[in-house]
């Protein structure tokens, strides 16, 4: 009877009040949500314009950036002596690597990071051809490229290798070994068998009781006079060992913790299917446990890519090494370049723990399960 | 949800059964395991030095602060001599330092320098005529002697103080010295102090737990002056406490007041006082038992103070070979055939000279006064300058 009106088109949206947009909203939603927070922000804001400038001062408007020698680096009220990086920032990546060859260090990288790239993140690449260059061929190809000694190669003594190229090749083996042996280690403990359970626990236990230092140690000083004259091993060798087993004492408790987290259920069905040993493991106990301990995993490989600072005591030059040694160069002693030194040193490691980091909570996202949170 | 958490409530059942088979069973087993250790922490001295050490010796090896050993490691039998063994490698193997500025330091282009590394390059030269076969290992203050022992390095010159204890009882000898260091004092100049005399009752920095804080303690009594010392781990911690203003002195070696000055915000407010209280005279160490070699070390260095004595430079080398003084003609090999008994070539101090140079071209290099360091000469002079380095006559 009556018309009645029906509305075909929707009203158009309204803006909401100006205060409640952009910056002031975002502003009144994280620094000023409650009084308390209000004056978190206050004092967090005095403090940094206290710590800023300084810094800033140090690293940007009162350093020194290009010099041949110290004497720059030795006037009043300088700054950060950037110079010092970079007059040594060859050797702080390759270490005493004669000039002509340092090219086979790149050559190594590159191979390293082309065979890595294709499993870090998802593609239709075939994986098992990477990983089986990485295990099986990249390590002699890189043992040749940067030793030497045959193909035509000059050998390069590792007393001559250095700088970040020693970190990398030290954190990268260690790294590279105690994933596997640490999984060997953990089934192992986990083992019914009592010879192959009362040997892992024992070598878990004792590796994890000693620090890194005392086996480096043992390695660098004691090894060689038990050893009868004329044998002696590489001392880069000896910290590879120590580093990798070390390692892998921990990797293997990390590996344990995920395994215990399987539910029983899970092995208990994987046995009524039928399943053997290897591959209930591989396929079902397995990628459900490492997914679980992935920070766990991570969080070991950054604390072993900052312990290996510690193959310094043997004498070998990693990173922060050659960077420390070569603050006694006189040509560049000076009020400011240690300081400058340690904090390059510091913003490189930080990079690369940071990246790994990073894509360790990558992974954990690809790989989420209805298990996370 | 209840299928899972019944799934979890066995889970961490079993879990809780393993724990407790894991104390039945293991318990007695890492009992054992531990007592095992603990005896064999004990025993292990037996095993691994002669019987004539006692049992609390080894441990000083790692704990001691001069990084001095005091296990004595017999010295490795060599079935051949070290020449033939460094002949047959194509390289002598020094020990150096980490790192100490002006003695043994990596330079720009990533190569050792300073005068410990010229006394290992003068021995590569005397051998091999080439000053480039020698290769370096840095070595830790804990690590050398035993490197050194073991056969891993062939000479040591890692500026390492002479004393009695290092010479008998850890079967080495030193060869000579190539740097008389002394600990001395640093000041800031607008104290007005001329001598260490005058520091009565002054607050003095210095590194903890070294032979430096000793000598001070000798010295201050000795002398019936009083002061307070401020100690510290690390030599920069030092440094940084002497520029704060917390300390009116600043004691270590010579050599080293010279490169931490360097540290110092305002290096020229400071001065290095003239008095040196203490002994260190630094050399290179050979193995004891292979006099042969000894010798080449030996000799090596002194050729390089007596070219200095001769006037002979590595510019001049060439010409002075047609010299008619009999002493630069038996130096560089013209006449006589001295290194024919040393078993090296008779162009051995040729080689040194040319290559390396005389000591004082490698002093003035490495830490002389055109240096950033800026140390003179002091006692390292020739001893025909007032100084002590004096070389035997090479005849």
């Amino acid at each position: 009877m009556s018309d009645h009106f029906v509305r075909t088109q929707s009203s158009p949206t309204l803006l909401p009040p100006s205060s409640r947009l952009g910056v002031l909203q975002w502003m009144r939603e994280n620094l000023f949500s409650s009084w308390a927070n209000g004056l978190f922000t206050v004092a967090g804001l005095y403090l940094l314009t206290l710590a800023f400038p300084p810094i800033f001062n140090w690293a940007f408007l009162s350093a020194v950036f290009t010099g041949q020698d110290g004497s720059v680096c030795r006037a009043d009220g300088v700054g950060a002596c950037w110079a010092f990086i970079d007059a040594k920032f060859n050797q702080f990546v390759y270490g005493r690597y004669p000039a002509g060859e340092q090219w086979r260090v790149d050559v190594t990288a590159l191979l390293g990071i082309a065979g890595l790239a294709p499993l870090l993140v998802p593609n239709r690449l075939p994986k098992q051809w990477f990983v089986g260059f990485l295990l099986l061929v990249f390590p002699f190809l890189a043992f040749v490229l940067l030793y030497g000694g045959t193909a035509g190669l000059v050998v390069v003594e590792t007393s001559d290798w250095g700088g970040l190229m020693v970190t990398l090749v030290v954190a990268v083996t260690g790294i590279a070994a105690s994933l596997p042996l640490g999984v060997f280690l953990a089934l192992g403990r986990r083992s019914k068998m009592p010879v192959i359970r009362i040997l892992s626990i024992m070598f878990i236990e004792l590796w994890r009781g000693v620090p890194l230092i005392t086996v480096l140690f043992m390695a660098s000083v004691m090894l060689p006079l038990f050893l009868p004259e004329g044998m002696s091993f590489d001392k880069l060798l000896r910290a590879l060992i120590g580093v990798a087993l070390f390692s892998s004492a921990y990797m293997a408790e990390v590996v344990r913790g995920g395994l215990a987290s399987v539910p029983v259920g899970q092995y208990e069905a994987a046995k009524a299917l039928g399943l053997t040993y290897p591959q209930m493991m591989s396929r079902i106990v397995l990628p459900q446990a490492l997914t679980t301990v992935i920070p766990g995993i991570v969080n070991n490989f950054i604390g072993l890519f900052k312990d290996t600072t510690l193959v310094l005591v043997i004498g070998l030059f990693d990173l922060l090494g050659i960077v420390q040694s070569n603050f006694t160069d006189p040509a560049w002693i000076s009020p400011q370049t240690s300081t400058t030194g340690y904090v390059f040193a510091a913003f490189v490691f930080w990079i690369f723990c940071f990246s790994m980091s990073r894509y360790s909570i990558y992974m954990e996202r690809r790989l989420e399960t209805d298990t996370q949170r | 949800m209840s299928g899972s958490a019944a799934g979890g409530k066995i889970g961490l059942l079993t879990a809780l059964e393993g724990i407790n088979l894991m104390n039945s069973r293991f318990l007695p087993i890492s009992l054992a395991l531990l007592v095992g250790l603990v005896v064999g922490f004990f025993l292990y001295p037996i095993f691994v030095t002669p019987a004539d050490v006692t049992g609390d010796q080894p441990t000083e090896a790692i704990t001691s602060i001069e990084g001095e050993p005091a296990v004595s490691v017999l010295p490795v039998v060599q079935n051949r001599s070290t020449l033939d063994h460094v002949r047959e490698k194509g390289f002598v193997r020094c020990g150096v330092s980490q790192g100490l500025p002006g003695f043994s330091n990596p330079n720009d282009s990533g190569n050792w320098s300073g005068i410990d590394v010229d006394v290992c390059r003068a021995v590569a030269a005397a051998i091999f005529g080439d000053a480039r076969k020698a290769k370096f290992t840095p070595l830790s203050a804990k690590e050398r002697f035993t490197a050194l022992q073991s056969g891993e390095i062939d000479v040591l010159t890692r500026n390492t103080t002479w004393s009695l204890t290092r010479d008998t009882a850890l079967g080495l000898d030193f060869v000579g010295i190539n740097y008389y260091d002394g600990q001395g004092f640093m000041v800031r100049k607008e104290l007005g102090i001329k001598s260490v005399m005058e520091l009565d009752g002054a607050v003095i920095c210095t590194n903890t737990g070294t032979t430096t804080e000793l000598n001070v303690a000798d010295f201050f009594r000795s002398n019936g002056l009083t002061y307070s010392i401020v100690a510290f781990e690390k030599s920069d911690e030092v440094v940084a406490a002497y520029d704060a203003g917390r300390c009116d002195a600043f004691t270590t070696d010579m050599s080293g007041l010279y490169s931490e000055r360097l540290k110092l915000a305002n290096m020229n407010d400071h001065m290095v006082l003239p008095e040196v209280i203490s002994k260190e005279p630094l050399g290179p160490v050979v193995r004891q038992g292979d006099d042969q070699w000894a010798d080449i070390v030996r000799w090596s260095l002194f050729a390089m103070i007596e070219a200095e004595e001769l006037g002979v430079t590595s510019d001049n080398a060439d010409d002075m070979r047609g010299s008619t003084n009999p002493a630069i003609r038996r130096l560089l090999g013209v006449e006589g055939a001295f290194g024919q008994n040393l078993g090296i070539p008779n162009t051995w101090a040729y080689a040194i000279v040319t290559q390396v140079g005389n000591y004082g071209q490698s002093f003035e290099r490495g830490v002389g006064v055109n240096t950033p360091l800026g140390i003179p000469r002091g006692l390292n002079q020739l001893w025909k300058d007032g100084g002590l380095q004096y070389s035997p006559p090479i005849r």
